[in-house]
Formats: structure tokens, C-alpha cells, sequence
């Protein structure tokens, strides 16, 4: 009833073809935005904006990533926390030897190290599929790992092979290194996510995704339709990098504000492709869908008892969040294989056709 | 030029100059390669049969040796004498646990799932791992547990050989890894080729619909093949476990099984075999004679590009079955 296209024409093709063409979608987006920049920053502790929302954030960065990667091409990685590894050294590197040029530029620029490392290991991708290519990526994941702890130059040879965070300014505000206040370090997060979430959107909506998509559905058919496999999965290797370098250099720069090698290790790429699997292949929305419930789900686990009166000791529930996390993950499989995103769909279709059932 | 010395010719002159050191070195290998195969016989074995790739086969490691330690303990402390009765009983409840958790798995997240998309039981096994680690932890707790080798009556010690005018140790427990190993994989060929059940698999593997339209009930053959991989999981959980301590960073050394099943192919056992062997020895030798060149620690990553160098030349794997795509 409130949620319905009745009343909205369309006169041209391009409005047809929007992105949001409903009218109640464009105000939820702009009321998520509202949300997002004004009533979060103003109402949330510095625990949520540090602990939760650029976590979240940039969790959900990291599965856009892995998204363009396995969602749309359908080339499945598990090296994804190697590749924001290479973001976070690059972006280190980059800010200690050009420390006048903004860390913003910096941070963005990373992405650019990343995307060449992503295509190094993508080569092997027109040659082995499916399964196999899981391997060629978790090369570069134990690669990167073993390289992030013996070249001591990407971490300034420093003793504890640790990298610090150093304080960087942007428009005087301080949003990097231990000074920066979380409000600060949240906008800017926010600002990169909401930014490059644009521009994968309109990267999955048009041509290069429509060819990403074929290369998914069925590689051989898409190449008898004129599409060129190699360039097109390099481009999905090259994109999906770029994105994880920027999620890595901001988790160190803006979310840790140090790292280590450990950081970026196996457990992370396979906590982001469960993101993935839950928030549902293929949706950007549902990117962001996962990163909260997989970090989220934790977090509530370690809140709930408290507010329920009982106390269990942390090593419990630990071990139980590993369990509900499992028993989780197999459950919405079960009951929706396509994830968050597709129940988020089915919703909005039975709230447009209420009250009637179809 | 000094590098390229050090890369081409230097480590080959050491093999021969030092040929004892060469041959501990490849035995080492020989016997690591031979504990990565045993775990991707498990895969194998369930990917043979259903089509999952099943991630949880490492952590199933870890849970059966915990299983058995823990059984084993508990059996002790409600007196049971000898050490080796308890040990064997604790075996046999926990080949039986390993059966429940097979029955388990089938009925509650095969069944459901049956006709998905390979990736998604891939994530449905990640879920099992996840399950069964919070699991593992929550009723054996998370410290390293010693294996009963002992009283399983498992051989110790070790045979020197006075052979190339230098000293070749081999551990007994290796040799019986590598006994325990073949015969594994002998009765395994025999089951799969010679009885009606194996016949059954093979169909199975062939075609899901094929098989049941003739008659072969698929939920049957799940839950032998996952008892079947656990039971391989035990054996990889009791040798491992018996050369150093049963703890959950097995579960990443598991993760060196997908090299070899790469290597080996998906579904030929004796690929798993000739794989592991592979990647056991190229890491032993690439970590002793061209590590020190690459500041040491490249056994982490060496497995992973030797599978991926094998793998450009034939994409299915040594032994796989060739991948013939249609449109």
C-alpha cells in the first residue's frame, strides 16, 4: 500500500532502467544516508562508532570486494585478507615516504597496489576454474602472509615487525594515529565506503558487470557471445583487488591504528567470504547485510547474557559463538541458499503487493 | 650470476656431496606427504561420492583424536585397567561417534541441501568446521592434549641406517604411518572396486540422478561415505597426533591438503597418494635447500605453487578425470 509503484510513470528509458525505481526507494536511501552521516555520529558512543560501525563498514567494503570477485564473476577466492594486506604495507609505505601528500589520496592510492597484485594472481584463472582456482588464490594468501613477516623493508624495518599508525590531518581535522577521535575516523570510513559503493553500483549495472555476470552463468557461452574471458575475469581480479587494498588500508589506518601480519591471515579472507555466502552472492546490499550480521552476531552474543541476568564465562562463549556462528551459517543456507539479500527481496515484494498475498 | 649459482647449481652439488642429509631430507618429506595424503583421502573420498568439497575434513581430524583422548581419559578415570583395554575401547566408542556424527551431517545438512549449487555445500562444510571447533573446544577445552600412542601400542623410537658414509634415522611411528597409510588405501581401492557398495559410490559419483533412478538409495551412500572419511580423519588424527600434539592448529596444516588434492586431481584416490608424496618431498627439499636463499619460512606458501605450476599444464589435476565442458 505505502510501498508501491501505483502512480510513478516512466517517460523515459533511463528512468526505466534506474537503479532505485521506486520513488520509496530513493527516500530509504536517502533516509539510510540521513542515518548513517547524522543520527549514528550524534547518538553513538564512541564503543559503537569504534567497535561496530567502522568494523562494519569496513567489513562491508571487503565483501563488495570479494562480491565483484566470487558474487558476480564467479571466480571463488580465499585470499582476500592477503590483498588488503597489500592496501594496508602499501598505504603504510606510501605515507612514510611521501608523508606531505594527504593520507586520503594515500589511502585511495593503495588500491592501486593491491589491484596489481590481484591481477599477478589472477592470471592463472583462465586456465583452472571453479575449485581449483581457490588454490591459485590461497597462494597468494600464504604468499602474502610469509611476505608481510620476512621483508622487513614493507614495515620500515621496525624491531617488532608491528607497523604503527602515524597522526595525519585531513582539512586540520585529525583522523589517523592514536589522537584521532573515532567521530573523525567514522566520517571518513563512512565517505569511502558510501563513495566506492556508488561506483560499484554503477560498475555491476552496466556493461563491464553484464559481462562479469555472463563469465559467472557460463564462461564458454559467454565467450561464444563476444566476450573476451581474459580481460574481463583480469578486470574482476583487478576491481575486486583495488577494493580490498582500500578496505585493508583503511581497517589499519582508520579501524587498528596498527597491524601486524597477523592480521590479514587466512581466518579473516574466510570470515569475509562468509559475509558473502549470508549477505548473498551477487547483491551489494547484501554485502553490507553480512559484514553487520557476521560482526554484529558476535558482539550481541557477548551483550545478551549480561541483560538476560546470566552469567557464563568468556571462554564458554566463545566457544557457543563458534558454534551459533556454524549451526548459523548451515541454517541460512538451508532456508535461503541466495542469503540475507534474498529475504530482503522478498520482503519488499510482499510489502508491495499488501494486503493481498500475490 | 652469483645468484643464479646459488639457485641452479649450488644445492644440487650439496645433494650430492652430502648424500645422507639428502636422503633424511626426502624421507622427512616422503613421510609429511604422506599424512597431507591421508587427509585428502578424505576429501577425495567424500567429493567421489556427492560432489561436496568438504572443507570440515581437517577439523573432523582434530575432533576424532580429541574424541578418542577424551574418551580415553574419561575411561581411565572411571577405572578401567589396562591403559591399552581403555585405549581400545575408547577407539571402538569413538569410530561410533564418528558413525552419529556421519548420520548427523547427512540428515541434517545433506539432506537439506541436496540439489544446491556446489559452493553452497562448500559453505555448508565451512559451517561444519565452525560447528565442530566451537564444539571441539567447548567439551575437550582448547589446550594441546598428548596422543595415547602408548597404549596403542603405536611403535616409538626411531632405526638409524649407516648408509652413504653418514647416519639416515627413520622414526618407527612414520613407518607406521606410512604401513597404516597403504593398507588404507588398498582396502579403500578394494571397497570401492569389488564390493556392491563401492559399486554403488562409483555410480553415485557418476551421475546422482543415474544412480537413483536405478535404484540406489543416495542418503545411504552419504552416510557411509562421511562415516568412511571419518574413520580416515581418526587414522590422520591418531598418526599426527602421535608425531607431535593433537591441537587445533591442525586444522590449518589441513589446509595443505588442498594442494595435494589439487595436484592429485579431485577424485582419484591414488592421486591423493602420488600428490601428497609430491608436495611433501618438493617442500622438505625446497624449504632445506632453497630456503635459506629466500630468508626460510616458504614451506607456508612452496605447496601451494607447486600444485599451481602443475596445475597450468594440466588444469584437472595429474590423475583427474578430464573436465569436458558443453554449452
Amino acid at each position: 500500500m505505502f510501498y508501491s509503484e501505483a502512480g510513478q510513470f516512466k517517460s523515459t528509458y533511463e528512468a526505466d532502467a534506474a537503479v532505485f525505481p521506486l520513488r520509496q526507494d530513493r527516500i530509504g536511501i536517502a533516509v539510510i544516508l540521513v542515518l548513517a552521516f547524522v543520527v549514528i555520529p550524534l547518538t553513538g558512543s564512541n564503543f559503537v562508532l569504534s567497535s561496530v560501525m567502522i568494523p562494519i563498514l569496513v567489513f562491508s567494503l571487503a565483501a563488495i570486494a570479494l562480491n565483484i570477485l566470487t558474487g558476480y564473476t564467479g571466480l571463488i577466492s580465499l585470499g582476500t585478507a592477503g590483498f588488503m594486506g597489500v592496501g594496508g604495507y602499501a598505504c603504510y609505505k606510501l605515507t612514510s615516504v611521501f608523508p606531505g601528500i594527504n593520507i586520503v589520496v594515500h589511502i585511495a592510492l593503495s588500491g592501486f597496489f593491491a589491484a596489481g597484485v590481484g591481477v599477478l594472481f589472477g592470471l592463472p584463472s583462465l586456465r583452472i576454474k571453479g575449485f581449483y582456482l581457490a588454490v591459485a588464490t590461497l597462494a597468494a594468501q600464504f604468499f602474502l602472509s610469509w611476505f608481510f613477516i620476512r621483508v622487513p623493508w614493507i614495515y620500515n624495518y621496525n624491531v617488532s615487525g608491528a607497523i604503527e599508525v602515524p597522526t595525519r590531518t585531513f582539512f586540520g581535522v585529525v583522523i589517523t594515529g592514536p589522537n584521532a577521535t573515532p567521530m573523525a575516523r567514522y566520517y571518513v570510513v563512512l565517505g569511502f565506503v558510501v563513495v566506492m559503493t556508488w561506483l560499484a553500483s554503477n560498475l555491476v549495472h552496466g556493461r563491464i558487470g553484464r559481462m562479469w555476470m555472463a563469465v559467472r552463468d557460463m564462461d564458454i557461452a559467454a565467450e561464444l557471445i563476444g566476450i573476451r574471458l581474459y580481460p574481463t575475469k583480469l578486470l574482476a581480479f583487478a576491481v575486486s583487488s583495488f577494493y580490498c587494498g582500500v578496505a585493508g588500508a583503511l581497517m589499519v589506518f582508520l579501524w587498528l591504528g596498527a597491524s601486524e601480519a597477523d592480521s590479514f591471515n587466512i581466518n579473516q579472507s574466510f570470515l569475509i567470504l562468509f559475509m558473502v555466502i549470508i549477505g548473498g552472492l551477487g547483491s551489494l546490499i547484501g554485502s553490507f547485510f553480512g559484514a553487520a550480521f557476521i560482526w554484529g552476531l558476535p558482539i550481541a552474543m557477548r551483550v545478551a547474557p549480561e541483560y538476560l541476568g546470566l552469567t557464563i564465562n568468556s571462554a564458554t562463549v566463545e566457544h557457543l559463538q563458534f558454534m551459533v556462528v556454524g549451526a548459523l551459517i548451515i541454517f541460512f543456507l538451508i532456508v535461503e541458499p541466495h542469503g540475507l539479500a534474498r529475504l530482503w527481496q522478498i520482503g519488499k515484494q510482499k510489502l508491495r503487493v499488501w494486503p493481498f498475498p500475490y | 650470476m652469483d645468484l643464479l649459482y646459488q639457485i641452479f647449481v649450488d644445492p644440487f652439488v650439496q645433494m650430492v656431496q652430502v648424500p645422507d642429509l639428502f636422503v633424511q631430507t626426502l624421507w622427512e618429506g616422503l613421510v609429511s606427504g604422506v599424512l597431507y595424503a591421508l587427509i585428502a583421502l578424505g576429501f577425495v573420498l567424500i567429493f567421489k561420492a556427492s560432489g561436496v568439497f568438504n572443507f570440515a575434513q581437517g577439523i573432523m581430524v582434530v575432533f576424532a583424536a580429541l574424541t578418542l583422548i577424551g574418551i580415553y581419559t574419561q575411561l581411565r578415570g572411571w577405572g578401567v585397567r589396562p591403559g591399552d583395554l581403555a585405549a581400545f575401547l575408547a577407539l571402538f566408542i569413538t569410530v561410533g561417534v564418528m558413525f552419529v556424527l556421519a548420520v548427523g551431517v547427512e540428515r541434517l545438512m545433506l539432506r537439506p541441501l541436496v540439489n544446491q549449487p556446489d559452493i553452497i555445500l562448500f559453505m555448508a562444510t565451512f559451517g561444519l568446521t565452525y560447528f565442530l571447533i566451537g564444539l571441539g573446544e567447548l567439551v575437550f577445552g582448547g589446550e594441546p592434549k598428548v596422543m595415547i600412542a602408548d597404549d596403542l601400542h603405536l611403535p616409538h623410537g626411531s632405526i638409524d641406517f649407516k648408509i652413504l658414509g653418514g647416519l639416515v634415522s627413520l622414526q618407527k611411528i612414520d613407518i607406521a604411518a606410512a604401513v597404516i597409510a597403504s593398507i588404507m588405501v588398498a582396502t579403500l581401492a578394494v571397497f570401492f572396486q569389488k564390493t556392491r557398495i563401492g559399486r554403488a559410490l562409483r555410480a553415485v559419483a557418476d551421475s546422482h540422478k543415474a544412480a537413483l533412478s536405478v535404484g540406489i538409495s543416495l542418503e545411504q551412500i552419504w552416510v557411509i561415505v562421511w562415516f568412511a572419511a571419518g574413520i580416515v580423519a581418526l587414522a590422520t588424527g591418531i598418526m599426527w597426533g602421535a608425531r607431535s600434539n593433537v591441537s587445533f592448529a591442525l586444522q590449518i596444516i589441513a589446509l595443505k591438503a588442498l594442494p595435494v588434492l589439487i595436484l592429485g586431481g579431485f577424485t582419484s584416490i591414488p592421486g591423493a597418494i602420488v600428490g601428497g608424496v609430491i608436495i611433501g618431498v618438493g617442500e622438505k627439499l625446497g624449504e632445506f635447500y632453497w630456503g635459506p636463499l629466500l630468508g626460510s619460512g616458504i614451506e607456508s606458501w612452496l605447496a601451494y605453487f607447486i600444485a599451481l605450476a602443475f596445475l597450468l599444464f594440466r588444469p584437472q589435476g595429474l590423475f583427474g578425470e578430464r573436465i569436458i565442458e558443453r554449452i
